[in-house]
């Protein structure tokens, strides 16, 4: 499948952002007046070391935090000045996750781990159907639905995780360290049906310390003490 | 749908501490409203058995501490010229003097003892009702209460003796029930003429004077009256109308009513906190699974009524339960303390089980509400960070 034809637009832009936790030692600097514009159906990997601000990087991307100062714009809309219920609705809307440690819901089945999104938006018609149409994109057979997470392999739970963020339809997958739990040989696999959905269009950045995953990603971008390297 | 889904499964996944939140939550319940239920069975029954007319002024000597001891109105009796002066200040109010007493009486050749109440034969029909026969007339006769009557299995028309001589006398008529008042008890008692009374015992002062107001609305006024002119320089008689009397003991019952019942309400508060332990050791330990579903497009709304729904479910469990064992609690609690459960299934005490079940729901939400709220306010990032 041939990447769609648009013309390239930053899905993600950051406007001078700085991040500063304050901490009872004094305040933490965790992004230092960083600039990036992502254009929509990038692939990107984010690397540097630990503490550098690359998770905080994505958490701000991700609308679960908004920038001390500066401005984030996600598919158009600024942030900034948001309420939590916007940037819930925001992220919901927008953005999939894909975390290191899968992060299904223990007490859910796969196919309601799937769903859950879907509710969330008041379960729109044909909301079951979507479920088993994203499942068997990302490989999952129709056995392994009615499974709880605990009973399925690591590449299984993750491949449940990125049906999950795709249920949605989102423009944008966030992915920290998505192969971290994995062996090499799941991760790759992880990996290429993560080039398979950017090659769908979807827009993907990718937080890690591999090189060789990096290596999957059309742009690496460096973070070292809160600004791009 | 699946917000009160995983709150449900939550609580099968935890179901022994749940268990136990339901469990204080049952006894919780339990308590109040049969507390409550008791309660009011016993007001009811109280006020059944007392005869409840308002309209009467009980007037008897004033016992005053230097006078004997508490309770003796031995040798305190009211004069003919005291009865006079009520008169004079009752107005057209009927005045009644009354002289008790107690002698044997036999019946058949079964001797025992019993209260005489002895007036003037025109004023029965005025303070008693009879069931049987007629009222009293001038000169001999007598009327019986009807537990003394039922007891004895006395007759209209037989006779009974009275005193250890062979004085008898006959009975004109039986008197209706009458329960507990605060003027006369003439259940277990015998009404004579006060002119046999006076020549038999000799006796020419009175014990009590009844006044039987027309007007209610009289009352305060004819209670001042008498107060007037008979405890003008010291208090020589008691002054007390029924009403008062009356309204003063279903009051006290009412409190001791309310208190226990809120002895009851402790037990819900403790199940409250229990439930409210309950609820934040799952908060804590679903730190990152409220991570995960806010990172997931949730918001803190809905995170709210995913906690909010395991207390109600909590709740609602416990008080369904408990208000079904109240009946039976309210059942042995009423039964066991008042030996009758006439007054149990009377809605004002029934109501008390849903008292119960409401308080039980309500407690189990306000105990939710915090650690709901807590869920609610997680930083997102640091309860993804949660291991």
């Amino acid at each position: 499948m041939s990447p769609p034809v648009t013309d390239p637009y930053p899905i993600i832009r950051l406007e001078d952002v700085t991040k500063v936790y304050p901490m009872p030692a004094g305040d933490v600097l965790a992004l230092d007046h960083l600039s990036l514009d992502v254009m929509a159906g990038e692939f990107i990997a984010i690397m540097g070391p630990s503490g550098s601000g690359k998770s905080t990087l994505l958490n701000l991307i991700g609308c679960l935090d908004v920038p001390t100062t500066g401005e984030i714009v996600i598919s158009g809309r600024p942030v900034r000045s948001l309420s939590d219920d916007d940037l819930t609705t925001l992220r919901r809307d927008n953005i999939g996750f894909v975390f290191q440690t899968f992060n299904l819901i223990p007490l859910l089945s796969v196919l309601e781990n799937v769903e859950f999104p879907l509710l969330l938006r008041g379960r729109p018609a044909g909301s079951r159907e979507r479920c088993t149409e994203v499942l068997g994109a990302v490989g999952l057979t129709p056995d392994l639905f009615t499974h709880r997470p605990s009973e399925l392999s690591g590449g299984q739970q993750q491949r449940v995780a990125i049906a999950r963020a795709l249920v949605n339809d989102p423009g944008i997958l966030l992915c920290d360290e998505p192969t971290g739990n994995l062996d090499t040989r799941t991760g790759d696999t992880i990996m290429a049906l993560l080039g398979a959905l950017n090659r769908q269009g979807k827009t993907i950045l990718l937080v890690t310390h591999d090189p060789r995953i990096a290596g999957f990603a059309s742009r690496t971008i460096r973070i070292v003490d809160g600004s791009v390297a | 749908m699946i917000l009160f889904d995983l709150a449900r499964r939550n609580i099968r996944l935890h179901w022994l501490r749940s268990l136990l939140a339901v469990v204080g939550i049952i006894i919780g319940v339990v308590a109040i409203s049969s507390m409550g239920m008791l309660g009011n069975s016993l007001v009811l029954s109280i006020s059944d058995s007392l005869t409840s007319v308002g309209d009467t002024i009980v007037v008897s000597p004033h016992v005053s501490s230097a006078q004997g001891s508490f309770g003796s109105s031995g040798g305190l009796r009211i004069t003919e010229r005291q009865v006079e002066e009520i008169r004079r200040a009752a107005g057209a109010n009927t005045v009644i003097p009354l002289r008790t007493g107690a002698d044997r009486i036999t019946v058949g050749n079964e001797a025992k003892t019993a209260a005489l109440y002895a007036m003037d034969p025109a004023d029965v029909p005025v303070l008693l009702e009879k069931e049987g026969g007629i009222y009293l007339r001038y000169g001999s006769g007598v009327m019986v209460g009807k537990k003394l009557a039922e007891e004895n299995d006395l007759k209209v028309g037989e006779t009974i003796g009275i005193g250890t001589g062979d004085e008898r006398a006959r009975i004109v008529g039986i008197l209706k029930e009458r329960g507990i008042g605060f003027d006369i008890n003439p259940d277990y008692a015998l009404v004579v003429p006060d002119t046999w009374f006076a020549s038999r015992y000799g006796e020419r002062d009175y014990d009590q004077v009844i006044i039987k107001v027309r007007n209610l609305e009289d009352i305060d006024g004819v209670k001042a009256a008498v107060d007037d002119k008979l405890n003008r320089r010291e208090q020589v008689v008691n002054v007390l109308d029924t009403r008062k009397v009356l309204s003063t003991i279903i009051d006290a019952f009412n409190q001791i009513s309310t208190f226990t019942t809120a002895i009851g309400g402790i037990s819900l508060v403790v199940a409250g906190i229990s439930i409210l332990n309950v609820m934040l050791m799952s908060v804590t330990e679903r730190t990152k699974e409220i991570g995960i579903i806010r990172s997931l497009g949730a918001k803190r709304g809905e995170v709210m009524r995913i906690f909010l729904s395991e207390a109600l479910i909590l709740g609602l469990l416990g008080s369904a339960i408990g208000g079904a064992l109240s009946l039976a609690g309210g059942y042995l609690a009423v039964n066991v303390m008042l030996q009758s459960t006439k007054y149990l299934f009377e809605a004002s005490t029934l109501v008390y089980i849903l008292y119960g079940v409401a308080f039980g729901i309500g407690v189990s939400l306000l105990s939710g509400i915090y650690p709901a709220w807590k869920a609610a306010m997680m930083n997102p990032i640091e309860a993804l960070r949660f291991e």
